[in-house]
């Protein structure tokens, strides 16, 4: 990542973008908001839990979505949660990464023909960073989709984007 | 609860809410509850944030199509969702399955039972405010999970149990690997009891927290560990066998209020405590009489029930769950109506937290294990 290459025979200084150093810092303590919506949630729960340990990449959930910087959108998402998932995601202060888990959140998955109170994809409400398909994924699946999000986020610039 | 606050202050009745995004409420569930200070005047639950529109389904699914729908209901337990279905289907349609097959399935339907009462437990000492055992029954449930896996290919959802079968044989090594994780897993019991059942925290927060007078249980047709907590020996395993059950010897634990009052939070949560102990041994008599057989024997070409209805109910770690099945004689299922236990059982919240303080909620709510997936279906 070039950051600590650049460092000084004698240790204290450290040369960086300030990109660079940004994003390190980002990417690597992404808080989760701890919000479940169905049967993902509980593979995210695994996820947290002893086996595949989510600190270790620096995700810590938080209850409040004032103090999260992702959100793992994790099971079906219903048209009367739609609204309130939306809500959430305008409370969450910048920068803010969603992380759209298993089919239901992706395209509406298993109730994607006759779900008449099911939205078909989260992403009509909300912008998706990171899709992790499957039904529900495996917990090495989330991490993978993890990653890709801090690779992401790597390599963020600070430039304003021309829209 | 009468002296926490003095009677000649008035203070106006406050409405807050709760959810739909709280870390307590397991899922998707909204809690208004109405306070008078700091005491809990009524609590009403709002459901229906995450309605899959599962009875829609069935009606343009064929009856195996519906298997991996049932999956999807109590999410934590779907094995045993697989079972009622299949069982009502299977009297629906006269089919005698394979004495191999009825096994495994009790076999699973145990295991599962107890990955279900470890998810409810560590997440009870979460909500409680103890984390470190939510990580030590996870590490259990993973070995659960592993012998899962290895038999159907899925960790959480597996569209295991068919109508007339199995989708797929045990693994060679099933046998051996389930034997282990008894031996593993009895000592780890006793680890959760000196862990978290009787740490004197835990107990001030649950004993005499949300208690349930058994006629009122009754009254709301409560059932699962939530009843037996009350005091009531009822268990479908024993009341009205179904499958092999008859062939097992085991217990039902009761709440006996050995902290506080019987039908209080820390009961419900002993119960299930308890009910593992007893899985335990029902797996243990069934392994080693597993018969020799065709799991796919019994599997129907066809599957087309005559015309008819039925109801059949089975013991879920949560509670009866019941499947009420209409078949106008096509391949579709006409209506598949379900009683879900969860939702009987939220149904009592209103009643058993009055009178107590806010922060209490959340230990009543927790001792319920409600799954919001079979709540709103």
């Amino acid at each position: 990542m070039g950051l600590l290459d650049r460092e000084f025979s004698d240790g204290n200084i450290v040369i960086a973008k300030t990109e660079d150093l940004l994003n390190w810092a980002r990417l690597s303590s992404l808080w989760q908001l701890s919000f479940g919506l169905a049967c993902c949630a509980i593979e995210m729960m695994a996820t947290s839990a002893s086996h595949y340990d989510f600190d270790r990449f620096g995700v810590i959930p938080r209850p409040s979505p004032r103090q999260a910087d992702i959100i793992i959108i994790s099971g079906t998402v219903t048209l009367k949660m739609a609204t309130r998932i939306k809500r959430l995601y305008e409370q969450m202060p910048d920068p803010k990464y969603i992380i759209s888990m298993g089919s239901c959140s992706n395209c509406g998955g298993p109730y994607w023909e006759h779900g008449y109170h099911v939205l078909k994809g989260v992403d009509r409400v909300i912008p998706v960073d990171v899709y992790v398909p499957g039904c529900p994924p495996r917990p090495e699946a989330l991490l993978e989709g993890l990653i890709k999000l801090q690779e992401k986020i790597r390599h963020e610039t600070l430039r304003k984007k021309t829209a | 609860m009468d002296k926490l606050i003095s009677n000649d202050v008035k203070t106006e009745e406050l409405v807050l809410n709760m959810g739909p995004q709280h870390p307590s409420t397991h899922g998707v569930l909204r809690l208004v509850v109405e306070l008078e200070g700091e005491l809990i005047v009524n609590v009403k639950p709002y459901i229906g944030y995450l309605h899959r529109c599962f009875e829609k389904h069935c009606e343009a699914m064929t009856y195996p199509q519906v298997v991996p729908y049932t999956d999807r209901m109590d999410y934590l337990a779907s094995m045993s969702n697989n079972l009622g279905y299949a069982i009502a289907v299977e009297r629906l349609m006269g089919i005698e399955v394979p004495e191999r097959v009825e096994y495994i399935r009790v076999i699973m339907a145990e295991l599962q039972r107890i990955a279900s009462h470890l998810v409810a437990l560590g997440t009870y000492g979460v909500d409680i405010g103890a984390f470190t055992p939510f990580l030590y029954c996870f590490i259990a449930r993973e070995k659960i999970l592993n012998l899962f896996e290895m038999t159907c290919g899925a960790r959480l959802l597996y569209n295991y149990i068919w109508v007339g079968g199995l989708s797929h044989d045990i693994h060679p090594d099933f046998v051996r690997l389930t034997k282990e994780f008894i031996e593993y897993f009895k000592p780890k019991i006793v680890e959760l009891n000196e862990l978290l059942s009787f740490n004197k925290i835990f107990i001030e927060r649950t004993a005499n927290v949300g208690i349930l007078p058994l006629e009122t249980a009754v009254n709301y047709g409560v059932t699962g560990p939530v009843l037996r907590a009350s005091g009531l020996k009822w268990d479908l395993r024993k009341n009205d066998p179904y499958s092999i059950y008859h062939k097992f010897d085991f217990d039902i634990p009761v709440g006996d209020g050995r902290m506080g009052t019987v039908g209080d939070s820390w009961d419900r949560y002993f119960v299930r405590v308890r009910e593992m102990e007893e899985s335990l041994k029902i797996i243990e008599q069934a392994i080693d009489q597993i018969p020799d057989g065709d799991v796919k024997a019994a599997i129907p070409r066809r599957i087309k029930p005559p015309k008819g209805t039925i109801y059949s109910r089975t013991e879920n770690p949560k509670g009866e769950l019941g499947y009420f099945i209409i078949s106008d004689g096509s391949v579709n299922p006409f209506r598949v109506k379900v009683r879900a236990p969860s939702f009987v059982n939220l149904a009592v919240i209103g009643e058993m937290s009055k009178g107590h303080l806010v922060a209490d909620l959340i230990a009543i709510l927790g001792s319920l294990d409600i799954v919001l997936g079979e709540i709103d279906r």
